[in-house]
């Protein structure tokens, strides 16, 4: 007798559960709530990328063309399909004594996986992900970038008072 | 009762007096035959075509997504292009497969489909053949179908195929039972297997009114099996796609493939108007008794418009469960059929054959 009153009540309990997930469906037809499809070419102007987005990797300047790049080279040691080049030069700090400095941070966009380990390993975060994804171009050669941009220095520490 | 200004009665009698003045009375039969199949051909393609359209959108939506919307207004062409894309793609020919049953498999499959639709009573007077036994033809000539599948299975020569049509295959020999069960019940409450008596008895309220709380248990039965019998999910076993990457419809490509897609959407239009010339009263109106004005108002809807609305209503509730539910595992699956399904089915049937004998459902 146990087992045909759980029978019942198997079936009952399933058809239940059944109707549950079919009233969570049926909400979203009915009021579908916020749309997540992105139409792309028409949203151009207004599109926002996620936070977390990989675009390409990019070395953020200030206002006063410096940026953080030692050019230790910890980026390019670490690329796993040697996407990043670091050129660097030796320029006379205020002291005059001849030290390193950054010449070129290439990064060849055509072979980067984007795995973020330059990014994840640079010890002064220097580069980070832009989000910019419209990498389409006609000539390979374009997609070799430099990452500082021309006369730029690095930014000095901020000495603490 | 119902206008006869909706009647298509007229039209196709007028068509045949005329084919028959013009030729021989076996030529007249031979151009009707035509006619009608091309008729249906058109009307399979399109409709096939639309209802792919129709699923996808449904799934956007209920996903919170748009769905198709580039090609033409709201993306209506979108399954144009994707059949004109079919049309032009390369069939690939299988080493080592047997190629005469491999070329056949998707004509007996489509064959199938298209031969359940010649009996559906799709308006009034708008039935290619009406058989004294139409609903029992129905059932026998849908599950032709997976004779298809079997033999699609086996001659493609890969591993996939053969498990997707063993799947399937037994899937059908177990759901047949109780489609078969479900169906039943209205045959037992009409006293009829002829589709159009089944219709007529339904002119004062469709048989899940009726009938009652076992109408309504036989209506949820056969969703249920019918949805199972045509391999859509959550029973898509047969293809799969996550462990039998297409299942029996892995080897195919183009048009042959096409045919096995468009079959299935057509299978689906199938079943539901089936459910719906049952259980919701094919081409009649909604009428309550008693109410006067209300029936006459109802009775200005064309039967057509009836036809279809409730075969949508029941194609969207065959769509709902696909996009809530997860695929079953086989031995669940079967496991729902013969433990559960089909006792409910066979305890269903005596409760409604002693309904009808005892006369306790509304006359």
């Amino acid at each position: 007798m146990n087992s045909t009153i759980k029978y019942f009540t198997d079936i009952f309990k399933g058809v239940l559960s059944l109707w549950a997930g079919m009233r969570v469906t049926g909400k979203y037809f009915i009021s579908p709530g916020e749309i997540v499809t992105e139409q792309y070419p028409e949203n151009r102007a207004t599109l926002k990328m996620t936070g977390r987005f990989k675009g390409e990797v990019i070395m953020p300047h200030d206002e006063n063309n410096q940026h953080k790049c030692t050019g230790c080279g910890i980026c390019e040691l670490n690329c796993p399909n040697g996407s990043i080049e670091i050129i660097t030069k030796k320029v006379p700090n205020e002291e005059g004594k001849m030290i390193r400095a950054i010449d070129k941070h290439i990064y060849h966009l055509s072979m980067c996986t984007f795995c973020e380990l330059c990014i994840k390993t640079c010890p002064f975060d220097a580069i980070t992900w832009g989000q910019d994804f419209e990498h389409a171009v006609f000539d390979r050669a374009k997609l070799t970038k430099v990452l500082n941009k021309p006369g730029s220095s690095l930014k000095k520490k901020e000495v603490k008072s | 009762m119902i206008l006869d200004i909706y009647s298509f009665s007229t039209l196709t009698s007028s068509i045949d007096n005329s084919l028959h003045n013009m030729m021989s009375p076996w030529m007249a039969t031979l151009t009707e035959f035509v006619l009608v199949g091309i008729v249906f051909l058109l009307f399979y393609a399109l409709l096939g075509l639309f209802l792919v359209y129709l699923e996808r959108k449904v799934c956007a939506v209920i996903q919170n997504r748009i769905g198709p919307n580039r090609v033409g207004r709201w993306g209506i062409f979108q399954t144009f292009a994707d059949f004109i894309k079919l049309l032009m793609k390369e069939l690939i020919t299988i080493k080592h497969a047997d190629k005469f049953l491999f070329n056949l498999a998707p004509f007996i499959v489509i064959i199938a489909s298209f031969m359940a639709m010649a009996a559906l009573p799709f308006a009034k007077g708008l039935q290619a053949i009406d058989f004294n036994i139409g609903i029992f033809y129905v059932i026998a000539v849908s599950s032709l179908g997976v004779v298809g599948i079997l033999i699609a299975g086996w001659s493609s020569n890969s591993k996939y195929s053969l498990i997707g049509a063993m799947r399937s295959g037994a899937q059908i020999i177990s759901y047949e039972l109780s489609v078969g069960l479900s169906l039943l019940a209205i045959v037992i409450f009409s006293g009829s297997m002829q589709l159009s008596t089944i219709v007529e008895s339904q002119a004062d309220g469709w048989w899940i009114f009726k009938g009652h709380i076992p109408a309504f248990i036989a209506f949820v039965l056969y969703l249920i099996t019918a949805t199972a019998e045509i391999n859509r999910g959550p029973f898509d076993l047969a293809e799969a796609e996550s462990e039998l990457t297409a299942g029996f419809h892995t080897e195919y490509s183009g048009i042959k493939f096409a045919f096995f897609f468009l079959a299935e959407y057509m299978n689906m239009f199938i079943v539901s108007a089936i459910a719906a010339t049952l259980f919701l009263g094919g081409w009649m109106p909604f009428h309550i008794g008693g109410w006067e004005g209300f029936n006459q108002i109802m009775d200005y809807i064309p039967s057509i418009l009836w036809f279809f609305g409730k075969t949508f209503v029941v194609i969207y509730i065959i769509m709902w469960f696909k996009w809530t539910f997860p695929r079953l595992r086989i031995d669940q699956m079967l496991n729902l059929e013969w433990k559960y399904l089909l006792p409910l089915n066979l305890m269903n049937t005596v409760i409604i054959s002693f309904v009808v004998l005892m006369g306790l459902y509304f006359k």
